[in-house]
């Protein structure tokens, strides 16, 4: 080792503050969120919560999980999620395996059919009209056969499959008389499931933060996933319902709707809080491998 | 017929053996051409006027009027005015922040130190836009927002950001650069990664300081992937995202915050205008598009980098 000098002490340190600073201001909010949701209501709005929780109370979680709109969005969120992923995960994968072989022939004319729809597309009204025509208009098919597969993890999975899987494997098999269906089924799945967890991850986060196919595709409350639930509740403060004005004073109810608020961030976003720890070195890692150019 | 099938195209001998190579894919070229090309040939409706029981092909064509009464609506010179501005301020506040946290992540000595930075940086871009435009809501609100009672504190009067035009611009850039400096910062760390360590032993020995490495070693490292990230995202400066723009909007800021998108939406499937708002869509669709182009041709042209 160099022995360090002065200035790289100097840099170091500074390096150090403006990353804990950095920490502070991303973290803060979100701790600022938990805290609020699980303190009294009126000890949020006097402005007594700057971080830790005040006076502990339950009272917003109880009125989320009282309310009916909150429960079906996320029971259809959770169906929307589940069978969105499954579809995205078959396609990408028939588009990826045969895309990642040699003996594929026009895999470029293949990749640069998908890749173009990255630069240009139809745009929201054409897209719109040929959902609409499809007969697909207020059916959770319109929040899943439009978003089938994306072309950026189609790109990824390929790139892995050409990489991490040795191509005499492939051949050996072949050679043993294996067919192109069981070599995926038997060797290349198997050995791709830390690709396949990845994209699973991709997939289900996407679906489980979507709200803009539903805005557009959906005319059903019964159908309207979490997210459109959450922009009414959060956005349009839109909570008669869940408020009763007539026996409380409009005060008390103020001081409902906003501890609800918080208490419904939380709850949306607890499937992705309660995985993150262990999921963060996937998501990084599908991410490295996207950053691999194909 | 022997010789024939001898002088057959590689296609013909390849489908045949590997012909559930190609049946496999089948069902993925049908979705592309389907949800992405057709609605490419539906553009065409913004040269007619449509009407749904002649369908696309059947309205009759009339030319440009759609885009002409684009260009002269009321709306047109805010609506340049917002998408570009929105877009150019968050690529110049957007962009360059996460190459500067993924180079001072890379910094790091302790690898604890270096996980919990990344960990915490990383987690709010998994929250929806619909959770961080209800955030920033809950945290701007000008009577119990915890930013007007500092304000408050300090005897300020209490600001209504959301509903302040002034005030649109520089929510939206900074709110996004919270979400996801961290999660862009992934990229530019995996490139860090590559550089060869020998560089920087040499550079040492020569009695480089740390800020000499970065600047000579580091910068010029990553410098592929900045351009190539740089060119997409000026290829889509004028298609700042529908999402984020519509939650934050309200009747008080549209002044500031109507862009392209939203006006699209509006007048086409809230008001069901479908020939000009897709005329609209064109438009911006091929500046895109454009610009794409010829950002990526000066790019070819400057260095050795580009996307195609």
């Amino acid at each position: 080792m160099v022995k360090q000098s002065f200035g790289d002490r100097m840099f170091d340190a500074i390096n150090h503050v403006l990353l804990l600073l950095l920490l502070a201001v991303v973290l803060y909010p979100l701790v600022f969120v938990v805290s609020a949701s699980i303190s009294d209501p009126s000890a949020v709005l006097n402005g007594e919560v700057w971080l830790w929780p005040k006076d502990l109370s339950i009272t917003g979680y109880k009125k989320v999980f009282a309310n009916q709109d909150i429960l079906r969005g996320y029971l259809n969120t959770i169906v929307y999620t589940i069978l969105g992923t499954c579809v995205n995960l078959v396609m990408t994968v028939m588009a990826a395996y045969p895309l990642s072989r040699k003996e594929f022939y026009g895999r470029n004319a293949v990749t640069a059919l998908f890749v173009f729809t990255l630069f240009f597309s139809g745009g929201l009204i054409p897209s719109y009209l040929l959902v609409k025509n499809l007969g697909m208009v207020n059916t959770m098919w319109a929040l899943i056969i439009p978003n089938a597969v994306a072309i950026w993890n189609i790109i990824i999975m390929r790139t892995f499959f050409q990489q991490s899987i040795p191509g005499e494997v492939q051949e050996s098999a072949q050679i043993d008389g294996c067919g192109n269906i069981r070599i995926l089924l038997k060797i290349v799945l198997p050995l791709s499931l830390p690709i396949l967890a990845v994209m699973t991850l991709f997939y289900s986060v996407a679906h489980w933060n979507a709200f803009f196919n539903a805005l557009i595709y959906l005319t059903d409350r019964g159908k309207y996933p979490l997210q459109l639930i959450l922009r009414e509740i959060l956005i349009q403060s839109n909570m008669q319902e869940m408020i009763q004005t007539n026996e409380e004073s409009l005060a008390k109810s103020i001081m409902e709707a906003e501890s609800i608020k918080y208490a419904v961030v939380i709850i949306a976003n607890l499937p992705v809080l309660l995985l993150y720890p262990f999921l963060q070195r996937y998501f990084v890692k599908g991410m490295i491998i996207g950053a691999v150019k194909g | 017929m022997r010789a024939a099938t001898a002088e057959r195209s590689p296609l013909v001998k390849s489908l045949r053996k590997n012909w559930d190579l190609y049946l496999l894919i089948v069902p993925v070229i049908a979705y592309y051409i389907i949800f992405h090309y057709i609605p490419m040939y539906g553009l065409q409706i913004a040269f007619k006027d449509f009407i749904a029981t002649k369908g696309i092909t059947g309205s009759p064509w009339v030319g440009l009027k759609h885009f002409e009464r684009f260009f002269d609506s009321y709306y047109f010179w805010r609506l340049i005015k917002n998408t570009l501005g929105i877009g150019l301020y968050e690529l110049a506040v957007g962009f360059p922040i996460p190459i500067l946290l993924a180079l001072m992540i890379n910094e790091i000595r302790s690898e604890r130190f270096k996980k919990t930075v990344q960990t915490v940086t990383y987690a709010p871009h998994f929250l929806s836009v619909v959770v961080l435009v209800g955030m920033l809501m809950m945290f701007l609100s000008p009577q119990h927002g915890i930013v007007n009672l500092i304000i408050r504190l300090f005897g300020g009067e209490p600001v209504s950001f959301m509903t302040e035009p002034g005030w649109f611009k520089t929510l939206y850039v900074f709110s996004g650069v919270w979400q996801q400096m961290g999660w862009s910062s992934i990229i530019y760390l995996a490139a860090l990664t590559g550089i060869d360590p020998q560089l920087h032993e040499a550079a040492k020995v020569d009695g480089a300081s740390r800020l000499q490495r970065i600047w000579h070693i580091n910068i010029p490292g990553i410098a592929p992937t900045i351009v190539i990230l740089l060119i997409l995202n000026i290829g889509s400066i004028l298609g700042v995202g529908f999402e984020k723009v519509f939650l934050m909007q309200n009747s008080l800021n549209m002044e500031s915050s109507d862009v392209i998108s939203t006006y699209v939406y509006r007048s086409g499937i809230v008001g069901a205008q479908y020939s000009f708002s897709a005329a609209v869509g064109l438009f911006n669709a091929v500046i895109n598009f454009g610009m794409l182009v010829i950002v990526n041709y000066i790019a070819r042209k400057v260095g050795q980098t580009s996307l195609w």
